[in-house]
C-alpha cells in the first residue's frame, strides 16, 4: 500500500518534471571566493526555476540542469509563461504586450531591449509586477503537502484494516503522533481542551520537519529558511492563540492583578504592565518566526561554506577537511531539523495553553500546590 | 558593516554561549541527581536553550 503511494508520487514527480538543459555563456573568470559567496546567496533565495545542478562544459558554456516552473504575474492583466523563457536572466520575455526580465531572482518590467535602471545604490528602479509564481519554495510546499496528505491518509486507513494496529510506515509515525499528543499538547494545554488544537500542532510539526529534511537533500531547497514562510506559520499560531483566547486570557493581559488590590492602586502599575503584556502578544510569535528562520538559514550557510572550502583550498587537505566537517554538520543539522520542528510545536502548544486557561484550571493548580 | 557592530554581535554570541553552556551543565547535574525525571529536564532545557539561542540569532542578523 505504502509502496504504491510512493511509486505514484514518484511518477507524478517524473511526469511534471521534464528535465531541460539550458546553456549560458560563462561570465568570465571571477574570483573563486566571490563566486562561492554568490552561489550561497543564490541558494538561500527563492528562485523561479528548479535547478538541480549546473556545470561548465568543454565549450565554455554554463549549462543548467533542471526544470521550469510556471511564472504567474499580474500587471494590468494576467501573464502566465514558463520560467525557462528567462534563460536564467539572460533574455527578455514578451507576454501580452509587456516585457519582463529576471534580475537577481526578481522579475522586473522592462522595455523591449530589457533595460534595467539603477539608483545610486545600484538597486533596480524598474516597476515590479505582482508576482504570484509557483517558485521553488511554493513547489516544494505543494510537494510536501501532497506527501503529507497521502502518507497520513494511508496511515489512517491501515488502522481500520489491521484491528487498530498500524502497519508499514505507520509504525514509525504512530509514536511521534502519540508523543505530540501526550507530551506536548496534554501537559501544556490541559486535558479538557487539547483536542481542539491537535490538528494544527500535528500539521505544523510534520510540515516543518519534512521541509527541514528536504532542505538537507541535494534538491537544494531552502523553504523553512525563508522568512515569508516562517512568518506565515507564526501568524497562524498568533491568530489561533488570540481567537481562541478565553475571558481569563484577556483578563490576564488587561487586568493581571485582578481583585488583589483597589483600582486606585492599580493605575500606576498598569501604565507599565499593560503595554508590556500587550507587546508580549506580538513578541511571542515574532520570536517563533525568527528562531526557525535563523536556525535553518544559519545551518544552510554553514554547510555550504564548508563545502565551498573544497574549491578554495584545491589541494589534498581541503577535500577531506571539507568533507569531514560538512558530514559532521549534516548530522547535527538532521538533529536540528527535528529539534526546530519540536520547539515550534512545543512553544505553540504553550501559547495555546495560555489562551485556553480558565479559572477553575488555575484554581485546580493552586489546590495542587497546597496539597503538596 | 562597522567594527563596533561586529564586536557587539560577538559579545552577544559569547553571552549566548555561556548561557546555553550553563543550561546544559545544570541539566546534566539535575539528570545525574534524578535520572528518573530525565524527560522533563530535557524538555525544559531545550525550551530554555531555544529561547536564548533566538537572541544570538537576532544579534547576528542585525549585524548582517
Amino acid at each position: 500500500m505504502q509502496r504504491k503511494i510512493l511509486v505514484r508520487l514518484l511518477l507524478i514527480f517524473i511526469f511534471i518534471a521534464p528535465l531541460s538543459v539550458s546553456a549560458k555563456d560563462d561570465t568570465g573568470n571571477k574570483d573563486k571566493k566571490t563566486e562561492i559567496k554568490e552561489y550561497i546567496d543564490h541558494h538561500l533565495k527563492d528562485s523561479h526555476d528548479f535547478s538541480l545542478y549546473s556545470y561548465t562544459g568543454d565549450d565554455g558554456q554554463h549549462h543548467y540542469v533542471g526544470f521550469s516552473l510556471p511564472v504567474i504575474l499580474w500587471s494590468d492583466g494576467l501573464h502566465v509563461f514558463a520560467s525557462g523563457k528567462f534563460h536564467h536572466g539572460e533574455e527578455v520575455v514578451e507576454s501580452n504586450g509587456k516585457y519582463f526580465k529576471l534580475y537577481h531572482s526578481k522579475i522586473y518590467e522592462t522595455d523591449a531591449s530589457g533595460t534595467i535602471n539603477y539608483d545610486e545604490e545600484h538597486h533596480a528602479t524598474n516597476a515590479k509586477p505582482l508576482d504570484l509564481s509557483i517558485t521553488k519554495s511554493v513547489f516544494m510546499i505543494i510537494i510536501t503537502g501532497l506527501l503529507m496528505f497521502f502518507l497520513f491518509r494511508g496511515l489512517a486507513r491501515t488502522y481500520g484494516k489491521n484491528n487498530g494496529i498500524p502497519s508499514g510506515i505507520g509504525r514509525f509515525f504512530e509514536p511521534i503522533v502519540l508523543y505530540i499528543r501526550d507530551d506536548i499538547a496534554r501537559p501544556n494545554i490541559g486535558e479538557k481542551k487539547y483536542r481542539k488544537y491537535m490538528p494544527f500542532l500535528l500539521t505544523v510539526f510534520f510540515f516543518i520537519w519534512f521541509l527541514n529534511i528536504f532542505g538537507l537533500t541535494p534538491l537544494g531547497v531552502n523553504v523553512t529558511g525563508n522568512i515569508a514562510i516562517t512568518t506565515a506559520l507564526a501568524l497562524l499560531t498568533f491568530f489561533i492563540t488570540n481567537f481562541t483566547g478565553t475571558k481569563d486570557y484577556w483578563k490576564h493581559i488587561f487586568d493581571p492583578l485582578g481583585d488583589s488590590m483597589p483600582w486606585i492602586a492599580k493605575i500606576p502599575l498598569y501604565i507599565i504592565l499593560i503595554p508590556i503584556e500587550v507587546l508580549g502578544i506580538f513578541i511571542k510569535p515574532f520570536s517563533l518566526l525568527i528562531r526557525l528562520y535563523a536556525n535553518m538559514q544559519a545551518g544552510h550557510i554553514v554547510l555550504m561554506s564548508l563545502i565551498g572550502l573544497m574549491f578554495i583550498f584545491k589541494n589534498w587537505i581541503g577535500s577531506p577537511l571539507s568533507f569531514g566537517l560538512a558530514f559532521a554538520i549534516s548530522l547535527i543539522e538532521i538533529l536540528v531539523a527535528l529539534l526546530q520542528a519540536y520547539i515550534f510545536t512545543m512553544l505553540s502548544a504553550l501559547y495555546f495553553g495560555f489562551a485556553a486557561e480558565d479559572h477553575d484550571h488555575a484554581e485546580a493548580h493552586e489546590g495542587e500546590i497546597q496539597h503538596l | 558593516m562597522t567594527i563596533p557592530a561586529i564586536v557587539g554581535a560577538g559579545l552577544v554570541v559569547i553571552g549566548v554561549g555561556i548561557g546555553i553552556g550553563q543550561i546544559g551543565g545544570k541539566a546534566m547535574e539535575a539528570i545525574a541527581r534524578q535520572p528518573e525525571s530525565y524527560g522533563k529536564i530535557q524538555t525544559a532545557m531545550l525550551i530554555a536553550a531555544a529561547l536564548i539561542e533566538g537572541i544570538g540569532f537576532a544579534a547576528l542578523f542585525a549585524v548582517q
